[in-house]
């Protein structure tokens, strides 16, 4: 993985609230073996008008030719619920997003995130609001600080929080599963004791 | 004493949720500074999320832990008209191909087609006897809740998890606030589970459980089968929640005994007398509290594209303008707009032309005897499925099947003018060719109406197998206590 310091991208505003992994990457996408082959099929049902994806939408917000170029993806509550398919991340990590902000998301969702660095960032509904309001009315990019936990944009700046562990996780590209192989000692130790039916 | 969680209890003289315990009995280490770290005892697998998670270990060159922790079934892209793997397309074909190929490589038993044990992830885990109370299940979808019914914590994974559990037998998680939801009396005639955690959901909103563990208790819950329990957990995610737990009781035992897989002997009756000691201790305190009157829930259908988007087969679809939330109201405009649906209208008056019975929520011997009860009534004043529907009935798994057949529920429907099909996940998600056309309106008995997840352009309602079952005759929706 990565190591995620600082980010400074263009931002979309999807302005929809509950957005499902179904949404994000439809099911007739999940058949590859690979990891990668996602992001030309984000939002997909959204993004084309034709089944075959050969006809842009251009009344959806992506396809929108001030958005070309965006990393940051602003949008509402919930997102991500559904599906715990970590297809849907990965689509957006290919698309080209390094950071997505809402006021929540859907738990599976946050955690495959996290697991592949792709930051989500929680906001207040008000502190949304207000960049939603902004970014109506102008292009605007924002300026993720991962060290010191806080984004800008423009004259405004706001703070967020991130687990201890996964900050770190994220700031040092940390491989998980070799991390835990290093605690082999301390799971052999713990299967021992356990009763014979678990 | 075999139990970590008693001797944490007995350390700190409280009072403490069933959650609690099963954390306890899990924790590997909890360290400062890292997200804690848990033993899995179960790890179910399917071909479409583990593919990249064994393509990843092969890279690393890492073993699988314990193959022996880790079941492998098909059931997502699979056809339900035939066991060929190929039946279902080049790319559905690749990835079972796929999925065999990674489980004789790190040796790990597989369900595959036309075996004796294959069908939906869900279904199977419980029905063999590899769901047990006081362990941890994953799997890489988002389902898993299903077993909590059992008192086991069991919760959807992502690939990259999917992977950690292969490597390490183990997962970080951050630990869940508590929810406690209580149903308390007796739910009315031809209410089913599927009503009782529609009506759930309809209360908190599709969101209202997230960061949440909740756990179902109360006398309406206690009364319900082991298959009904599932129901019910199977859709926790479906308002946000990360697991839904029901403690353990004799229902539960008398389920297990004598499952392929469950333990026997000594290890059985050990198994039991700790099984007890699950559940969440008189006065433990929950983050948060709901509680309803079971005789208060009606017959449940969805009306939009979230399953909080929900109202009971007497009410009519809502408008914009019975919300006060700003979020919800364009919420219900979009989802009116997607269904094709006008406010006011009786949910009796909605037609259909679609039913699917089916999916890990209700694709259980009595959904589908509850299903052909309601068909047999029907068949007794000479009805059949309506001649402007189509409507398919698939089995959870080939015991479900078989069983099914053993009772003649499979001429019930067939003789009704439903097709009896090959058990798989089929039209709940669409991943086979079992899809709707755009502009197709179904009733189906799986667990999500999202906008384009049975087939792009189509619209869903979430209901019973009861309901589902009158649909498919009257050819729209129906208040059976009417």
């Amino acid at each position: 993985m990565e190591k995620f310091t600082t980010h400074t991208g263009l931002v979309v505003p999807l302005d929809a609230a509950n957005v499902d992994t179904d949404q994000i990457i439809p099911k007739q996408f999940l058949q590859k073996t690979e990891r990668i082959g996602f992001g030309q099929h984000l939002f997909h049902d959204w993004r084309y008008l034709d089944v075959s994806g050969k006809e842009s939408n251009p009344e959806f917000i992506l396809n929108k030719p001030q958005y070309q170029g965006a990393s940051i993806l602003l949008t509402r509550e919930n997102f991500g619920c559904g599906s715990s398919r970590e297809h849907a991340p990965w689509a957006l990590e290919e698309y080209g997003f390094k950071v997505i902000i809402s006021p929540s998301f859907a738990d599976i969702f946050y955690g495959n995130c996290i697991n592949i660095g792709l930051l989500p960032i929680i906001l207040t509904a008000n502190e949304i609001d207000t960049l939603f309001v902004k970014s109506a009315n102008e292009n605007i990019e924002i300026t993720v600080d991962l060290a010191n936990n806080k984004i800008s944009c423009a004259e405004m700046s706001f703070d967020f929080s991130l687990d201890i562990f996964h900050q770190y996780c994220l700031e040092q590209g940390i491989d998980s599963v070799g991390w835990t192989l290093k605690k082999l000692d301390t799971i052999k130790a713990f299967e021992e004791k356990m009763p014979a039916w678990q | 004493m075999s139990i970590n969680s008693l001797d944490k209890k007995s350390e700190k003289n409280s009072a403490t949720t069933l959650y609690e315990k099963l954390w306890q009995q899990h924790i590997v280490e909890d360290k400062a500074g890292e997200t804690p770290l848990l033993y899995v005892d179960r790890h179910l697998i399917h071909e479409v999320t583990s593919p990249q998670a064994f393509a990843n270990l092969k890279f690393h060159n890492r073993p699988v832990r314990h193959p022996e922790r880790t079941i492998a079934t098909m059931d997502h892209n699979i056809s339900t008209r035939s066991i060929k793997i190929d039946a279902a397309g080049e790319g559905a074909a690749n990835q079972l191909r796929t999925l065999e190929k990674n489980c004789k490589e790190f040796g790990i038993e597989l369900f595959g087609m036309g075996h004796k044990n294959q069908g939906i992830v869900h279904v199977i885990g419980p029905e063999l006897g590899l769901t047990l109370p006081g362990t941890i299940i994953v799997c890489g979808d988002s389902h898993t809740a299903t077993h909590g019914a059992f008192g086991a914590l069991a919760f959807g994974i992502g690939t990259s998890e999917v992977e950690h559990v292969f490597a390490t037998q183990t997962l970080r998680q951050t630990k869940a606030k508590t929810m406690r939801i209580e149903v308390n009396g007796t739910v009315g005639s031809g209410i089913s589970a599927k009503d009782i955690i529609l009506a759930i959901i309809g209360k908190t909103g599709s969101a209202g459980a997230t960061g949440y563990v909740v756990e179902y208790c109360g006398s309406a819950i206690e009364a319900l089968t082991m298959e009904e329990r599932m129901t019910v957990c199977n859709m926790s995610i479906e308002f946000g929640a990360k697991a839904g737990l029901i403690a353990p009781d004799k229902t539960t035992f008398d389920y297990l005994a004598g499952k392929e897989y469950s333990p026997k002997g000594d290890v059985w009756r050990q198994a039991i007398a700790d099984w007890k000691q699950f559940k969440t201790d008189d006065g433990a305190e929950f983050d948060t509290t709901l509680v309803l009157k079971a005789e208060d829930i009606k017959m449940q259908i969805t009306w939009g594209t979230t399953p909080g988007q929900v109202t009971s087969v007497d009410g009519v679809v809502p408008s914009p303008d019975d919300f006060t939330d700003q979020v919800e109201k364009d919420s219900c405009s979009a989802a009116l707009t997607y269904m094709g649906l006008t406010a006011g209208t009786k949910m009796t008056d909605i037609s259909i032309n679609k039913v699917f019975i089916g999916s890990c929520t209700n694709s259980r011997i009595e959904d589908l005897r509850a299903a052909a009860g309601v068909v047999a009534k029907y068949q007794a004043q000479g009805r059949s499925v309506s001649s402007k529907v189509d409507a398919i009935v698939v089995p959870g798994s080939y015991r479900v099947k078989k069983q099914a057949e053993a009772e003649g529920l499979d001429k019930i429907f067939s003789a009704a003018g439903f097709e009896w099909r090959l058990p798989g996940c089929s039209m709940c998600l669409g991943m086979n060719d079992d899809v709707l056309e755009a502009g197709d309106r179904c009733a189906s008995t799986s667990n999500r109406n999202f906008e384009g997840r049975q087939g792009r352009g189509s619209r869903t309602h979430l209901v019973s197998p009861e309901l589902a079952a009158a649909s498919a005759i009257t050819g729209h929706f129906v208040d059976l206590n009417s």
